[in-house]
């Protein structure tokens, strides 16, 4: 099309050469190239891996998913018997390691921005018990810290027998933390929905009161408000249908507890190590945002008459986020790759059960170790754009 | 994980390369050229078949397998060099040929021997699974262990036959999987799990590791059979061929009485078989058709000994770990161990 506005004269000659010269069409031309190339490559890996592993007579392909796995997983967020296959495996050890990766995200949060923040405290001690956390931990490799506190969970723990008895039918032996199972009666998902609706409902009025105190300068107990109706529907809803929820309660059976549900001691050391770990990191990501945001800015707040709570909550955080966010999406991506180190302590993550067990079991090494290399790059991108989506939302919102 | 990853990374690579690879025929030539046998034992040392002494130098039944390989190409026993190999690594390294062999409590299974491109060559030590337990519990049976939580080592047979186990029995069990053994054996002896369960040659060396080794019982069922051999790529019927009949020459070399102290003497022997065994006579070499010399046998026997001396060294009387033969005698003893004549 840029052809026709570009050429004067109308020989082919000429024409061939608008075509060669057009940077559009050239770029066109060397990207198909370029993707091409990659194609034929893989094509190319794909083809000769698989001649190449026939001829050392080893099977490829991903049939093996559909065997049955024949081997026990300790902890089964979804259903998993002995019959599952090994693409079932394979779902519990992903369930496995998101649940460590977003319970340690957490985790490591909380811990990280209440150390990073206590670094810069005024107050001597609780400045230098942060420093003397950070500078610690992070300069110890996560394997050992990892083997330590299962070693310390272990050893600190008795045995099922003589475990510490909790009230509400809790026990903490070496076994894990051994609870009453809820079995949710009829009518009980209404009581889930209306968790989601608290919480859009609790949004909205956010925004209402953001609007209002900005028109009328009257402001409203927001945090209270949306604590009580985030809380406060679903168990008026619970109560008004009659309390649909038993429990199964844990017994003492043999040498071990029967029913109720479990964390087990493999799933503690993991939180306990991955966050106490990323959290030093988290904290040097805030402190260094929070020293980014000049001392101007606070000045100028308190002159206007916010409290230092204040100041930090409206001035400061929303400026250092912007700092503070990207290196933060690191940390993320970092702890969700650290998890699969789980395999040293037993817990039963996507590495050890399917890169693990499975592997070993079928044989399929490369079909395997491609998949789980997948996985973690599909986890990282995700964790990498609900983060960015993040980002964009909150930290560079610019007047 | 981090090793096997990379192990595989390697299997990878060296399956990409251009053009298919030959068959991996010429073993028996990359050894002869690089002048040692490369052979994979086991990781964590288990005593008594693959681990090194106070001085460091690798012994056991399953580095004899190595040495025996070694003194039948070389005429000399310690031209091996050694891979530890955790249950996880131990194929992989053989498929990409980081190993020429595999000796480490290996057992062998169908879908081993058939579709990881790899070969087992005979059983050097027949093997079954069973349970350790903490005498505490008061438990005198494996039928007993309903319910328990078992610690156990990934990428085992151990894994899956505990699981059959405790299935065919209608009892439940959680099973608590650690990839390394030294870990399992940790969390056992922290009190993490009821029972530990392997191969019972293993169980008592472990056992010997626990803070309080008299705390600790081995149940007497074995619940499974393994029986544990050397392996090699398959493709490469010579080098398949030498690393058999090494272990053949030890069994044949005991059955016919010739030791290590004995075997120049039993040269002179009247013998035919022994004659054949140890290459003595005008025309008798069944060495150089398997790109070997004729004293072949003579040199395994010289080097590391035949089948009973090298039992009992590693795991017999003469060890600390005081195995009966059982099984693993000889046929005419009674028990499995049998070799095809040298004819
Ligand atoms: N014979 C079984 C089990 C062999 C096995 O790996 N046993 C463990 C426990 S005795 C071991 O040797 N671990 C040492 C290591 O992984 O380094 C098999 O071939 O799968």
């Amino acid at each position: 099309m840029t052809l026709r506005d570009k050429t004067v004269d109308e020989t082919p000659r000429s024409w061939v050469r608008a075509v060669l010269y057009d940077a559009t069409i050239r770029g066109w031309v060397f990207q198909g190239l370029v993707l091409l190339g990659l194609i034929l490559f893989a094509v190319w890996v794909i083809h000769n891996t698989a001649a190449n592993l026939r001829a050392a007579n080893i099977p490829f392909g991903f049939d093996f998913l559909n065997m049955r796995a024949g081997f026990d997983i300790s902890q089964k967020p979804i259903d998993y018997t002995l019959d599952s296959s090994h693409a079932q495996a394979f779902k519990v050890g992903l369930l496995n390691t998101i649940i460590v990766s977003v319970l340690g995200i957490i985790l490591a949060t909380i811990i990280g921005f209440v150390v990073g923040i206590s670094r810069l405290s005024n107050n001597w001690l609780l400045a230098r018990a942060a420093t003397v956390y950070v500078e610690t931990l992070r300069n110890i490799p996560l394997l050992l810290q990892l083997l330590f506190w299962y070693k310390a969970v272990l050893s600190v723990l008795p045995g099922p027998r003589q475990g510490y008895a909790l009230p509400l039918s809790i026990n903490l032996s070496n076994r894990g933390l051994t609870m009453p199972r809820p079995i949710a009666g009829e009518g009980f998902e209404i009581v889930m929905w209306s968790v989601p609706v608290a919480v859009a409902l609790a949004w909205a009025m956010a925004r209402w009161a953001k609007r209002r105190q900005a028109a009328t300068g009257q402001s409203f107990p927001v945090f209270r408000a949306s604590l009580g109706l985030v809380i406060g529907l679903p168990l008026g809803i619970f109560l008004a249908l009659g309390a649909p929820l038993s429990f199964e309660i844990p017994e003492l059976k043999g040498f071990n507890f029967a029913g109720g549900m479990v964390v087990h001691p493999e799933l503690i050391a993991m939180l306990l190590g991955i966050s106490l770990y990323t959290a030093t990191f988290i904290a040097e990501t805030v402190r260094a945002g929070i020293l980014a945001v000049s001392a101007g800015q606070s000045e100028a707040a308190f002159s206007l008459g916010l409290r230092p709570r204040q100041t930090m909550r409206l001035i400061v955080v929303p400026q250092a986020m912007r700092v503070i966010i990207p290196p933060l999406t690191s940390q993320y991506l970092n702890l969700t790759k650290n998890s699969s180190l789980a395999l040293a302590i037993g817990y039963p993550d996507l590495v050890a059960v399917f890169a693990g067990s499975t592997l070993n079991i079928t044989g399929h090494a490369i079909e395997v170790i491609a998949i789980t290399m997948a996985v973690y790059l599909a986890l990282s991108l995700i964790t990498a754009a609900l983060m960015n989506w993040f980002n964009a939302r909150v930290a560079l919102v610019e007047r | 994980m981090r090793s096997n990853t990379f192990k595989t990374l390697l299997l990878g690579a060296a399956f990409i390369g251009a053009g298919a690879v030959a068959a991996s025929a010429g073993t028996l030539d990359e050894v002869k050229a690089k002048g040692f046998v490369q052979c994979g034992v086991n990781g964590a040392g288990l005593a008594g078949f693959g681990a090194p002494d106070d001085a460091g130098n690798w012994t056991g039944l399953d580095v004899d397998a190595c040495r025996a390989v070694a003194a039948a190409v070389f005429g000399d026993p310690s031209k091996v060099k050694y891979t530890g190999l955790s249950a996880k690594e131990r194929f992989t390294a053989l498929q990409s040929k980081e190993i020429d062999m595999l000796a480490r409590n290996s057992t062998n299974t169908m879908s081993r021997d058939t579709q990881l491109g790899i070969t087992f060559t005979g059983v050097n030590y027949y093997d079954g699974q069973g349970f350790m337990v903490k005498k505490a519990l008061g438990v005198s049976s494996a039928k007993d262990l309903n319910g328990a939580s078992v610690c156990v080592q990934s990428g085992t047979t151990t894994e899956l036959n505990l699981a059959d186990y405790f299935k065919s029995n209608g009892m439940t069990f959680n099973a608590v999987v650690f990839e390394k053994q030294e870990e399992a054996d940790a969390a056992y002896d922290a009190g993490r799990c009821d029972a530990y369960t392997t191969d019972a040659s293993g169980l008592y060396s472990i056992r010997l590791k626990m803070t309080n080794p008299d705390d600790s019982i081995v149940l007497p069922e074995i619940i499974s059979k393994e029986p544990l051999g050397p392996a090699v790529r398959q493709g490469d019927d010579q080098w398949e061929s030498i690393v058999r009949w090494s272990h053949y020459a030890m069994l044949i070399a005991e059955e016919f009485g010739v030791t290590q102290a004995n075997v120049d003497e039993m040269k002179k022997s009247e013998n035919p078989e022994v004659q054949r065994l140890l290459g003595v006579g005008e025309g008798v070499d069944f060495g150089t058709p398997i790109g070997l010399t004729k004293d072949w046998a003579y040199n395994i026997i010289k080097g590391v000994g035949n089948y009973g001396e090298s039992f009992e060294r590693n795991v017999g009387e003469g060890s600390p770990l005081k195995i009966a033969r059982g099984l693993n005698a000889l046929w005419t003893k009674g028990g499995l161990q049998y070799a095809p004549p040298i004819r």
